[in-house]
């Protein structure tokens, strides 16, 4: 239903261009939950928005399309894409839905401003009486419309955001990090009434987040997201159970098990790239444990592993090897020292 | 029918709850605040007395006043008769004094408004849209802010006259600048915040955003300049009437002193002078003292002295 080839986003900085998402392409079918997955700077809430087109005025889509029901998004107009598409078509649950609604209105009156700037012929109870059920599925009390935001718990508002992103019947919500800014169990309670609203209403949902944990349990499929591309996509299952990428390897050990008594946490070492005018390489390489001479030198292609499970990576082959190596710890922290004593020699050179 | 009936008692009971709420806070903010009290109580017997002076003023303010011997009143000392002495054409000084708050009332309200008006325009969309269009209107309100004020009225009165409006034109036209620089800023934070950007994601037009999203969110900042331009515009209008550019028909506080003034009367009919003088001063003192409280809403700094 939605699918995105080639997506190319780019941020005019003063430092150069930022490819913040690099040729992505990922569909969305109807009805499903898919995972984007990824650290802070990864290109994740860069993509989401790129869809509606919500974007800094330094950035710009500078390839590649996002059809929806067959019409490129990328080709309408502002003006079309605001008035067909945003809301209506894509509604989106931002971070912290504390401050996503208007602080002066109650969330009743926001609901029904959405609904009714797109559907001119619906009246004012109608739009009312569709706030007040929502907000009954949702498990808030129907009368709470007529509440202000800061009158409602973190939990509630976000379930109050929920309802506001289902009230024009959207074919896709774009969910970035919905739950951050909630406790373990409202979090899940949250989900739970996410997932039975999608299935009622028949919703596709692009679930944006860095927990493993919240994807693991709630997506169809998951995309890791890495430097501006999707560096493997699989169903979820597959992912967490036997993923080929180094990185989806290395993300997995940084996030514990309840399922095993102990467990050392191994965090990958390095920071993420900047994507300022990147060389043409893997863009995991100078964090990559396997990476070898012709990472640095050739982007890798995607790769197809059946079932759709796709992989960005020249050793991907090499599968075994990577999941046993990449369960040790040496492996990782190998790396971070190697990497501290090049610094070290760098900044001794410096110093000279 | 019965929905239709029970959404209708609703509107009506939100439409009682909001004008209770608004009442409640307005009386929260006065709470405990003396000076503000007193301002409202002040303010008040100034606007019935600008609402309703033709019809109570105990003489025509105009008129040439007699003495029982026939004579002209001439600069008489305050009497039962005439509260506030009379000026040196025989004058009832109470009666032009209480046709002054009208002058006050309507030059402070309307150039206040106009001031706070278009400065808000121009802060919502310089804040909003920065770049070069915010760089535009900030440069023309650099250009506001570098006009002299005397030379920019006695220009301005020479070349339009002196007539009420263009006095309130001209303190607009001094006025709108620091508004619109300083509710500008208040915009830039608005304007980042997640629900903006909730209201984009869902289709709203910019003009939607700015008018109906970020400006509630400062009005209390509007609320503020528009009150404390009502008092700057009285003490402009009184400066420029002092100065003998007032409007000739009318009497404002200002044109009584000037009056005072040029007849040399000023060094000894004190009751020509501290009348209109006092009020002057008092009415912009209320307005202030209303200000300073509404500006702790705005400024939580202020709370905690």
């Amino acid at each position: 239903m939605l699918e995105i080839s080639d997506l190319e986003v780019r941020y005019d900085t003063e430092h150069g261009e930022v490819h913040a998402v690099n040729g992505l392409s990922v569909d969305l079918a109807e009805n499903e939950t898919l995972g984007l997955v990824g650290e802070s700077g990864c290109g994740k809430t860069t993509t989401a928005k790129s869809l509606i087109r919500l974007l800094e005025s330094n950035c710009t889509i500078a390839g590649g399309s996002v059809e929806l029901d067959g019409r490129d998004l990328t080709d309408l107009s502002l003006k079309e894409l605001k008035r067909e598409v945003r809301w209506s078509e894509i509604s989106m649950i931002p971070q912290n839905a504390m401050n996503g609604f208007d602080p002066v209105y109650t969330v009743g009156e926001q609901i029904v401003e959405v609904v009714q700037a797109h559907e001119s012929d619906t009246s004012k109870g109608e739009a009312r009486e569709r706030a007040r059920e929502l907000f009954e599925k949702l498990g808030i009390d129907g009368d709470r419309i007529d509440d202000y935001p800061h009158q409602f718990s973190g939990g509630m508002a976000q379930r109050a955001m929920v309802a506001l992103a289902l009230a024009l019947d959207p074919k896709v919500i774009l969910a970035d990090e919905p739950t951050t800014a909630l406790d373990v169990v409202i979090q899940d309670r949250l989900l739970d009434v996410i997932q039975d609203l999608q299935d009622e209403m028949d919703v596709a949902m692009l679930l944006i987040t860095h927990d493993m944990s919240v994807v693991s349990e709630r997506c169809d499929n998951i995309a890791v997201m890495y430097g501006g591309r999707i560096v493997e996509y699989a169903d979820a299952e597959t992912i967490i159970k036997s993923p080929r990428h180094p990185y989806t390897l290395g993300l997995r050990n940084s996030f514990p098990d309840i399922t095993e008594d102990s467990q050392d946490l191994i965090s990958i070492p390095g920071a993420p790239p900047t994507l300022v005018d990147p060389d043409e390489m893997c863009q995991f390489a100078p964090r990559c444990p396997f990476a070898e001479e012709e990472c640095w030198e050739v982007a890798p292609e995607p790769v197809e592993y059946g079932d759709g499970h796709r992989v960005e990576c020249h050793r991907a082959d090499e599968v075994e090897y990577l999941r046993s190596e990449a369960e040790k710890h040496e492996t990782w922290t190998e790396l971070e020292s190697t990497e501290t004593d090049d610094e070290l020699t760098e900044t001794e050179v410096k110093n000279d | 029918m019965s929905t239709n009936q029970s959404t209708i008692t609703t509107a009506t009971e939100s439409a009682r709850n909001s004008v209770a709420t608004a009442y409640s806070k307005s009386r929260s903010i006065l709470e405990g605040e003396r000076l503000a009290q007193f301002g409202v109580i002040v303010l008040a017997v100034f606007i019935f007395a600008g609402l309703f002076a033709p019809f109570i003023v105990p003489h025509d303010p105009g008129k040439i006043n007699h003495g029982e011997d026939g004579d002209v009143l001439r600069l008489a000392e305050p009497t039962a008769e005439h509260p506030f002495g009379t000026t040196h054409l025989g004058r009832d000084v109470m009666s032009q004094v209480m046709m002054g708050a009208q002058v006050s009332l309507i030059v402070g309200l309307t150039a206040a408004a106009i001031a706070t008006v278009v400065g808000t325009s121009v802060a919502l969309v310089a804040g909003y849209y920065g770049g070069k269009i915010d760089n535009i209107l900030m440069r023309l309100v650099d250009i506001a802010y570098g006009l002299p004020f005397l030379p920019f009225v006695i220009a301005l009165v020479f070349i339009f006259g002196s007539s009420l409006y263009n006095i309130i034109l001209v303190i607009s036209l001094l006025m709108w600048r620091s508004s619109a620089r300083v509710i500008r800023s208040e915009v830039l934070t608005q304007k980042e915040r997640p629900y903006v950007q909730s209201a984009r994601a869902a289709g709203a037009s910019d003009f939607r955003i700015m008018f109906r999203h970020i400006l509630p969110n400062v009005l209390p900042l509007v609320v503020l300049y528009l009150t404390f331009g009502v008092a700057w515009a009285v003490i402009y209008e009184a400066s420029i009437a002092f100065l003998g550019f007032g409007d000739p028909d009318m009497y404002s506080w200002g044109t009584i002193l000037y009056e005072a003034y040029i007849n040399g009367a000023i060094r000894y009919a004190w009751w020509w002078v501290i009348p209109p003088g006092v009020s002057i001063m008092l009415f912009v003192m209320s307005v202030f003292f209303i200000g300073r409280s509404l500006e702790k809403v705005t400024n939580p700094d202020l709370r905690h002295n």
